[in-house]
């Protein structure tokens, strides 16, 4: 085992070895493709296209974007959790506790960073609780492992973080039918942060909880990241969430990222027609003017259109949309944007769109 | 057609809980009454957190459930009279539920458009395979798909909004006068959440169906709702013009349920603060 994958480094040992400087996740030119052969005929749907984004220590980095535009998919590649016919066709993925890509890692050690270094909050989180067992023995299965904690010092440890995070100790016992959808999925954020990890990855956490519970869910989550000091992503497809917990805000539409900026900047003035219409089609209380929502469906990105993959339904479509992709372009610090309509600065892709099918096996 | 669509009137739902010794008894739904008229549909929405007993109420109201007090009376009909097949199938006709998680509402190893067809035969009386691919395809436009789109295909197949969509058009089908629409948008995304809340819009304008309106999300009842009912814990704590009460409620419960509703104007302000720790504030990035 590699020195950068000390199984038990002292946060003070953290912040030497990654100094504030360095990105706590850099993505470089991802590129992820759902790659099926079936009967001959050959089929990637690109899901993750192109991406590159890095965030930084000790903040949120929020993803946004509407269903099958790649968030999940993107999660995956990122957590290296990637099985067939998901399969990465290029670009890196650099954590600031890695001295390497993470697809350079060998299996043994992703299995010994996961849940210690990196954890990940799924989809649909509070399923992973095991129904026909206590709560108890899902913090086992998860994290006794990691811990490397006797059994008496390993509960402790879960009862002290559970104070932390003003879980009564009590839900140890429970089963999983006992308990609230809210509170098994702050059981889950408890299970995700046991380990005291350096990144965390959240797949809407708070989707389908009512209105009061996700507030304290939320709140609850952005507590334990900041006591903790991880670095997170945060995916939801709902805006209102993000204005509130994220600190810089990505948007992707049809597998790639279409605008970045700080979550305040994103929320007074969107760039990319798509971020736009998001921004402007939120209900608000005291707001009774018709919302129009977006015509047409999201692209089929086995098929995904040239040009920009919007222009099918942006109001502001011009000819260079539909002739050349455009490639996500800095146009102010700490603001990027993949529009021609938005930015002179921004020029076609130097990807193109080409399909890559015989290029690579 | 005059009078009352729907009455339910003075209903109560109690569930038993516990075990041998020291049984009780929980009111899920408690003392609840609202009258939905005929000639004048409306959209009214429930709100409540999870647990307040609105689901209780809307499988009340679907018959799937006996009330244990009080009565629900459908265009002047008590709903549990409702007996044999020709008079069952009749109300299911006329009253088409919306379930909360379209993922799970078709079964996933069958095709989509199954559903669509059996809803044709039974309740729309299709007999002809042409007379089958109209009825559902009518309908499927209505929601802004069409047969093509959706035929053939597994749920898997389709996204969110288009499955939920799908589901829509199913309880179109057979021309209801009431859908009843248990937290319909909650598992669809955001973008897609108002093309779904302006669909039901545009039913009640165009197609004149009342629409019962489950949900916990006060920011979409306000834009689509004339009316609504807040719900705690199984009674109702107030009720009225959606506009006027959810602008300015007036029971501390309203009042806490609307507080709790994130903003999007509160970007990097920070209200997020739970009721365990006040003490935590939002602090800068760097």
């Amino acid at each position: 085992m590699t020195p950068a994958l000390d199984p038990d480094p002292s946060p003070a040992d953290r912040l030497r070895a990654a100094p504030q400087t360095t990105a706590a996740l850099a993505v470089d030119r991802l590129r992820a493709y759902y790659m099926t052969h079936y009967f001959g005929v050959e089929r990637e749907v690109r899901a993750v296209d192109d991406i590159s984004l890095a965030v930084r220590r000790n903040e949120i980095y929020g993803l946004a974007g509407e269903s099958s535009s790649g968030k999940t998919t993107f999660l995956k590649t990122v957590a290296a959790a990637v099985r067939p016919p998901l399969t990465v066709v290029g670009g890196s993925v650099r954590y600031g506790f890695l001295d390497r890509d993470i697809y350079a890692l060998s299996r043994a050690e992703l299995s010994a960073i996961r849940w210690r270094r990196l954890s990940y909050i799924t989809q649909g989180s509070m399923n992973v609780l095991n129904p026909v067992r206590r709560v108890r023995q899902s913090f086992v299965d998860f994290a006794f492992r990691h811990m490397g904690l006797g059994r008496r010092a390993f509960f402790a440890a879960v009862e002290a973080h559970l104070a932390r995070l003003h879980l009564a100790p009590n839900v140890l016992d429970a089963y999983p039918h006992e308990l609230s959808g809210g509170m098994k999925q702050r059981v889950t954020i408890a299970l995700a942060t046991i380990c005291r990890p350096e990144f965390i990855i959240a797949d809407e956490p708070t989707t389908a909880l009512d209105v009061v519970v996700q507030k304290d869910v939320l709140a609850m989550i952005r507590n334990a990241q900041r006591e903790i000091g991880s670095s997170m992503l945060f995916v939801t497809h709902d805006m209102t969430v993000h204005a509130n917990i994220a600190d810089r805000l990505g948007v992707m539409y049809a597998g790639r990222l279409v605008e970045e900026a700080s979550t305040a900047e994103m929320f007074a003035k969107p760039l990319h027609p798509y971020t736009a219409h998001l921004v402007a089609s939120l209900p608000k209380i005291g707001d009774p003017t018709r919302k129009e929502s977006l015509s047409g469906a999201p692209p089929n990105l086995a098929d995904p259109p040239t040009g920009c993959r919007f222009h099918l339904r942006c109001p502001l479509a011009m000819d260079v949309c539909r002739a050349a992709l455009p490639a996500l372009t800095t146009t102010a610090p700490g603001r990027r944007v993949a529009c021609y309509a938005a930015s002179p600065l921004v020029t076609p892709s130097a990807a193109g769109g080409a399909k890559s099918l015989g290029a690579i096996q | 057609m005059s009078g009352p669509l729907l009455e339910v009137e003075r209903v109560t739902k109690s569930f038993a809980i516990g075990g041998l010794f020291g049984r009780g008894h929980f009111n899920a739904v408690d003392d609840i009454s609202f009258t939905l008229q005929a000639d004048r549909p409306e959209i009214l929405a429930i709100i409540g957190e999870s647990g307040s007993g609105k689901t209780t109420l809307a499988r009340m109201i679907l018959n799937t459930l006996q009330p244990t007090g009080g009565a629900i009376r459908f265009r002047g009909e008590a709903i549990d009279d409702v007996r044999g097949r020709r008079r069952r199938l009749d109300f299911i006709r006329q009253i088409q539920p919306i379930l909360q998680n379209p993922y799970e509402a078709f079964n996933p190893l069958k095709r989509v458009d199954r559903y669509l067809y059996a809803s044709a035969v039974r309740l729309a009386g299709a007999r002809s395979q042409s007379a089958r691919d109209e009825a559902v395809d009518a309908a499927l436009q209505k929601v802004g798909l069409s047969l093509a789109e959706v035929k053939g295909r597994f749920p898997h197949e389709l996204s969110g909004g288009q499955l939920q969509r799908t589901a829509i058009a199913r309880a179109l089908i057979s021309s209801p006068a009431l859908i009843v629409a248990d937290e319909p948008v909650s598992m669809v995304d955001a973008s897609l959440r108002m093309s779904i809340v302006n669909l039901f819009k545009r039913l009640h304008d165009e197609l004149k169906v009342s629409i019962l309106y489950i949900t916990h999300d006060l920011a979409t009842a306000y834009y689509i709702s004339d009316r609504v009912i807040i719900m705690q814990k199984g009674k109702i704590v107030e009720t009225g013009p959606a506009r006027e009460v959810l602008t300015h409620p007036q029971h501390p419960y309203s009042i806490l349920l609307k507080e709790s509703v994130l903003s999007p104007d509160d970007v990097g302000r920070g209200r997020l603060t739970t009721a365990a720790d006040d003490g935590a504030t939002r602090q800068g990035a760097d």
